[in-house]
């Protein structure tokens, strides 16, 4: 499972320094119950069980803050991404359902919101 | 000057404003911004999984017609750039990506990254260039005091975008300054207004927010520009503390070229 999260990611956590700055920069920090450097961690501890089942793939919001500031080049949000990819990919492990939207729309909400909601949070 | 144009989907609707300026200050500009045909909406987000292929294609087809004419690919809205402009760096880089998407696409000659991808903001900087802009504004907006709100989207990742320095960045406030008005710089300028997360978790975009104005009004700005159609909706929706109208830059900048109510709709 590590192999697949790695490919798919494309990041190679061994280049993890875990100087924290990703954690610090991530503004759903206090959000994430796994933070996005102990993410790095857990793909490189192959505790992946862990991190499918994390409050963190519904709170990042890939503002990429983490990218950009990583002095590694690390890009922790895109193994966050990848983790809430494998989960959403799965039949029915939707993080967001259309009926559930039907009930959160207002008249000047932008169809961006709806389009990147979507696909974020499902298939 | 003639560019493709990829207005997106919700500058057909929601935004509409963001798109019509733009059209109006383009001609005031002597610039033709010609809408590519059967374009399709981007997705919104930039698919990190690097084995996603069918949710980057119409960013592919979006950047292919605009080779085929020969042409740069202007876009207006933050998330429709950063995607086109992502992807377009995938199908110049990462082998895998540009031939498995060439493989769907069926063209006569393999799109490979050819096309420039450039938001409207870089092209009256880069092409325009602000001096000039200066020159044509007859409507400066004097004495107005307004904040840059960059957000994510336009700025991250910065090897990618290459828009502005991601920490630092200046390019709105040149364009502050080139219609008249007085830039103010504030520390939250580039954070994230909260997002598609405002669709389930209404108190935790307020509190984002809430923190984005109150910075931009403790540094005296009296309202706030965005490239956005989601950090503007986010910034007027969950803001009940600080008075903050948010406008297009597009709009301002039609106003001070005197183009504002040419046409209306």
């Amino acid at each position: 499972m590590q192999e697949q999260v790695k490919t798919i990611s494309g990041v190679n956590p061994y280049k993890c320094m875990k100087c924290g700055k990703c954690s610090a920069s991530c503004p759903s920090f206090n959000e994430m119950d796994i933070k996005p450097h102990q993410f790095v961690s857990y793909v490189l501890n192959d505790d992946l069980e862990a991190l499918l089942n994390s409050e963190s793939i519904k709170q990042c919001l890939t503002c990429f803050a983490c990218v950009e500031r990583c002095p590694r080049d690390v890009k922790p949000g895109n193994l966050i991404d990848t983790v809430r990819q494998m989960v959403v990919r799965k039949r029915g492990a939707e993080l967001l359902s259309p009926e559930e939207v039907t009930q959160l729309l207002d008249p000047e909400l932008p169809q961006q919101l709806l389009v990147s909601a979507f696909r974020r949070y499902r298939r | 000057m003639t560019y493709s144009y990829y207005p997106g989907c919700t500058l057909k609707t929601k935004a509409k404003d963001l798109d019509v300026y733009a059209r109006r200050a383009a001609i005031a500009l002597g610039i033709e911004l010609e809408e590519i045909e059967e374009w399709q909406c981007c997705g919104g987000v930039y698919p990190l999984a690097t084995d996603e292929i069918a949710s980057k294609l119409s960013s592919v087809r979006a950047l292919n017609a605009a080779k085929e004419k020969g042409q740069d690919l202007v876009t207006m809205c933050s998330a429709c750039h950063h995607v086109i402009k992502r992807v377009n760096d995938d199908m110049a880089n990462v082998s895998d990506i540009q031939m498995r998407a060439n493989n769907y696409m069926e063209l006569e000659e393999p799109y490979q990254g050819e096309t420039s991808v450039i938001h409207f903001l870089e092209l009256l900087r880069d092409k325009v260039g602000f001096d000039k802009i200066k020159e044509k504004v007859v409507n400066p907006l004097t004495g107005r005091k307004i904040g840059a709100y960059y957000g994510c989207l336009l700025l991250r990742p910065s090897k990618v975008m290459a828009f502005d320095n991601a920490e630092n960045p200046s390019i709105m406030e040149e364009f502050i300054k080139a219609i008249g008005a007085t830039p103010v710089v504030y520390p939250l300028r580039n954070e994230c207004c909260g997002g598609y997360i405002s669709l389930k978790e209404e108190e935790r975009t307020q509190d984002m927010v809430t923190k984005i104005v109150e910075s931009a009004g403790g540094a005296q700005a009296e309202s706030l520009i965005t490239a956005c159609p989601l950090c503007l909706y986010n910034l007027n929706k969950n803001n009940s503390k600080v008075d903050m109208p948010v406008y297009y830059f597009t709009e301002l900048l039609a106003e001070a070229l005197g183009v504002k109510e040419e046409v209306e709709g």
